[in-house]
């Protein structure tokens, strides 16, 4: 029961990490690498807004997710649009990018646990015999909730349709009038937001600390990875697997391999079929 | 209307010189041979002479070697990068298994350092391109992330089976018998790869690689297995991490998780970004940059990895060329404005 | 003509996703001979020519080569048994002079052992072969035209340079993806001799082509595929008797296109 129970939190948190990641390379094709950094930095600023400006929590953490999409638009519109298209130059650029913040963060005093969100609601309750608590419960509720209405927003908005339209051809959207630069440029706002939506809802449980980026980072793109490049219906398939996976290695092999196994799974994905499971452009990429 | 500047544009012409030094007539006049030599021998001599004019300074001496290191890695992620079209940002893998495998050596086979460092070269190389064989069909974006996976899934691997050491590493370590020899036997490798790499691009394999670059479709339908010139290039790249990370464990007298680092990773990266890739010279000049940098700002801990990714980014957006292709063109040729 | 064909594709499918982009297709080409491929566009031309390659997998079907089950071999190994093919969208080395586009070519195994087109056993330097196959395919020597880079050729040469890298390969059998697409009127006329001194000079041909014109004037037979389907074969006169292929070309405008 505790397996099944974790594996599903895992797996919602694994999702939670690398929606964002997915939205944006299935936008504009960018694998944006500063995602795990942006995560970071929304639950830094929320931290701050809460604890040095006194603001409220629920206002401290809107207020830092707009933040967090104002630099991830300015991001792209000043630094890598002028990279589209180099997909190498791309990575290298966003990985910079978020190793900067990262370790501006740290060389700011992001440092060891003192730096912590309290958790929405305290306190614990029985599922099946397994304790829970109700940041946990959030976790699944909450995360369940953006993606279904991120699914809306893709496919009932015309904004979402535009972006979806993109992720398609963008050759094609371009000819029907969607001005594929600032859609790009939308993508990664919305991307960049939920990694701190990710960061807002995950937080609570531990703290804030400059490894979790690296960690969301190698977690998103493992997830993204295996569920194929630009899949939506992969990344949440992919993040029940590895979720379910870590769960299982940890209760009978320890924890340090947790994180072994997603990287394992990144690997034996892309080495036996490296469209993922349910990526598509990979085979059109092969053919000649 | 004329005067303004949309009326002119610049144009660049070769100089005479160069055009001149260009043939085999080059080797009759001394004018000619000087610029053809020049800038070879200031690079070779420069390096040379560094650890000589730092030898007041031990700390900046070592930082040489350091310079040196990275400069191996760097030329390699270049080799890799723009010859054979994979882009491998895991260097720090190549760095950490050169090093555990020549602590390895030392330590239970009792090999000395300088015979270790060899052996940890060829083995470390042999060892990196048998475990990136399974990822050599992948191309572009899913390499890179593959390569950037190797070192932290190795790092941990060895953190969670607690093998070599675990999180301690490997203690005990010989150092070298001798400074100068050191660091001379390190300046002079860079010196030699540089050279025989710039020499490979150009011959008939060179050609080969680059075809796998540019066409790899075309390279097939000529009947030539690209996987083995793949298998070749990382060979070729990851033999210089290891030489660069044998070399910090016997500096050092110790192999650790660190040499799995990030540091070894983007420090490369961001030198062949700056130095100019593709040109094999530019990763070194751009190690000789970045590192005393680095070194400058370790008082500041996390900030200098701040500090050059942000030189990196900047470099891609404003300057993607790099140092080297410009100063090679302000070096060949001369540029005008003329009227349109 | 021996009775074993050289090339013999036996009832070779695949599908991409849910499209079935060549059903069963059979062929069996004679050394020496000229045989064209034609169809409309999306009948599983270039399909048929990387299954039979290796460039893709086929699902199902065999390919077999000079007395060889190459079906489903890696691309190099095919092409070192000696068959070879062009690249409808041709991608040289841009960056290279047109004859070191052929150094990668005439590194390959098959090329070292047999020493190139005509190479007479022993290689002299790669450079002179690759200027000499050039010559023969059509670059004057004298012109420079060879040691220009190969982003500034125009796309008779580039076709050219297309067949010459098959040919640094000496092969029994180069499969030509569309040499005649994109070539004007003259580069056309020129290219037509050459394609019948190939095989003079020993050399079988598989055509794949959207120009009939030409390809009627060189092709002893001719295959029809049309949605992944082999609706007719024999020679050109006989193949534009048969209905279904009157209705494919003919049925429709296209004709003057073509014809």
């Amino acid at each position: 029961m505790d397996i099944i129970i974790y594996g599903i939190i895992n797996s919602v948190s694994l999702a939670l990490m690398a929606v964002g990641f997915t939205l944006v390379y299935g936008v504009s094709r960018l694998p944006n690498f500063a995602h795990g950094a942006l995560y970071v930095l929304t639950g830094y600023l929320t931290w701050l807004l809460m604890y040095r400006l006194g603001l409220n929590y629920f206002l401290a953490a809107l207020l830092a997710l707009a933040l967090t999409g104002l630099i991830g638009a300015a991001m792209y519109q000043l630094v890598l649009i002028r990279v589209r298209g180099m997909p190498i130059s791309e990575i290298i650029a966003s990985y910079a990018i978020g190793l900067a913040i990262l370790e501006g963060l740290r060389w700011g005093g992001l440092k060891g646990g003192t730096f912590r969100l309290p958790p929405f609601i305290e306190g614990s309750v029985l599922i099946f015999g397994v304790s829970v608590d109700f940041q946990r419960i959030f976790v699944v509720v909450l995360g369940s909730a953006l993606m279904g209405g991120l699914w809306l927003f893709v496919n009932n908005t015309k904004l979402g349709l535009a972006l979806k339209g993109m992720a398609q051809d963008e050759r094609a959207a371009l000819t029907l009038g969607i001005d594929s630069d600032r859609m790009a440029v939308v993508a990664t706002a919305i991307g960049s937001m939920l990694a701190g939506a990710a960061a807002i809802i995950l937080l609570p449980l531990g703290s804030i600390v400059v490894e979790s980026g690296y960690h969301v980072l190698i977690m998103a793109v493992a997830v993204c990875i295996v569920g194929g490049l630009g899949s939506w219906t992969g990344a949440v398939f992919a993040a029940f697997i590895i979720g379910f996976a870590q769960i299982i290695t940890v209760v009978f092999l320890g924890a340090h391999f947790q994180v072994v196994v997603a990287l394992l799974a990144i690997v034996v994905t892309l080495v036996s079929r490296p469209s993922g499971l349910f990526g598509r452009q990979k085979e059109l990429e092969e053919r000649v | 209307m004329f005067g303004s500047k949309g009326d002119r544009r610049k144009e660049r012409l070769d100089r005479g010189i160069k055009v001149r030094s260009d043939g085999v007539y080059a080797i009759s006049s001394w004018r000619e041979i000087t610029y053809l030599i020049a800038p070879r021998l200031l690079f070779i001599l420069g390096l040379a002479l560094a650890p000589l004019a730092l030898g007041a300074a031990p700390y900046w001496q070592r930082v040489i070697s350091i310079i040196c290191v990275y400069a191996l890695l760097a030329i390699g992620f270049d080799f890799l990068a723009n010859y054979v079209g994979l882009v491998s940002l895991g260097g720090g893998f190549y760095v950490g298994v050169g090093a555990y495998v020549s602590a390895l050596l030392n330590t239970h086979y009792g090999i000395p350092p300088l015979l270790c460092v060899p052996l940890a070269m060829i083995l470390g190389a042999v060892i990196c391109t048998i475990l990136f064989l399974p990822c050599l069909p992948l191309r572009g974006v899913y390499f890179a992330i593959v390569s950037l996976m190797y070192p932290l899934l190795a790092a941990r691997i060895i953190e969670a089976l607690d093998i070599f050491g675990g999180t301690d590493g490997i203690l005990g370590v010989d150092g070298f018998p001798n400074i100068w020899l050191e660091q001379y036997i390190l300046i002079l490798s860079v010196i030699v790869i540089v050279f025989a790499l710039r020499r490979l691009v150009e011959e008939d394999v060179g050609l080969v690689f680059r075809g796998v670059k540019d066409n790899d479709q075309a390279v097939k339908a000529s009947g030539i297995n690209i996987t083995v010139y793949k298998a070749l290039g990382v060979f070729i790249a990851s033999s210089l991490g290891c030489l660069g990370g044998a070399w910090l464990t016997h500096m050092y007298m110790w192999a650790g998780l660190s040499q799995f680092a990030l540091d070894f990773s983007i420090i490369p990266i961001a030198a062949t970004v700056v130095g100019g890739g593709g040109t094999l010279v530019g990763p070194v000049i751009g190690c000789l940059i970045l590192v005393p940098v680095s070194e400058l700002l370790r008082d500041f801990g996390s900030l200098r990895i701040a500090v050059y990714s942000i030189i990196l980014t900047a470099f891609i957006v404003f300057k993607s060329e790099g140092i080297m292709p410009y100063a090679a063109r302000k070096y060949e040729q001369f540029e005008r404005w003329v009227e349109i | 003509m021996g009775s074993e064909p050289l090339l013999s594709v036996h009832n070779i499918s695949k599908k991409f996703g849910g499209v079935l982009a060549l059903s069963t297709v059979s062929l069996d080409v004679f050394r020496g001979d000229i045989v064209g491929i034609i169809g409309p566009n999306g009948s599983g031309k270039t399909t048929m020519v990387n299954a039979i390659t290796g460039f893709i997998r086929a699902d199902s079907g065999t390919v077999h080569f000079d007395g060889h089950n190459i079906t489903n071999w890696q691309p190099h190994k095919i092409a070192a048994e000696g068959l070879t093919r062009t690249f409808q969208v041709m991608r040289p080395y841009f960056s290279l002079p047109a004859y070191k586009n052929l150094i990668v070519p005439l590194f390959s195994p098959r090329a070292r052992k047999t020493g190139g087109w005509r190479g007479g056993g022993k290689m002299g330097s790669r450079d002179t072969v690759a200027v000499d196959i050039l010559e023969e395919i059509g670059f004057e020597r004298d012109s420079y035209v060879p040691f220009k880079t190969a982003s500034s050729l125009p796309t008779g040469y580039l076709k050219r340079l297309e067949l010459a890298r098959c040919l640094a390969l000496r092969p029994e059998l180069i499969i030509c993806d569309e040499v005649f697409s994109g070539l004007s009127m003259s580069e056309m006329a020129s290219m037509v001799p050459l394609i019948e001194k190939l095989q003079m000079e020993g050399i079988t041909l598989v055509m794949v082509e959207h120009r009939l014109r030409e390809l009627f004037r060189l092709a002893g037979r001719v295959v029809v595929l049309n949605f992944g389907c082999k609706i007719a074969e024999g020679t050109a006169e006989e193949v534009m008797q048969y209905p279904e292929v009157k209705e494919a070309y003919f049925g429709s405008e296209e004709v003057y296109d073509y014809v």
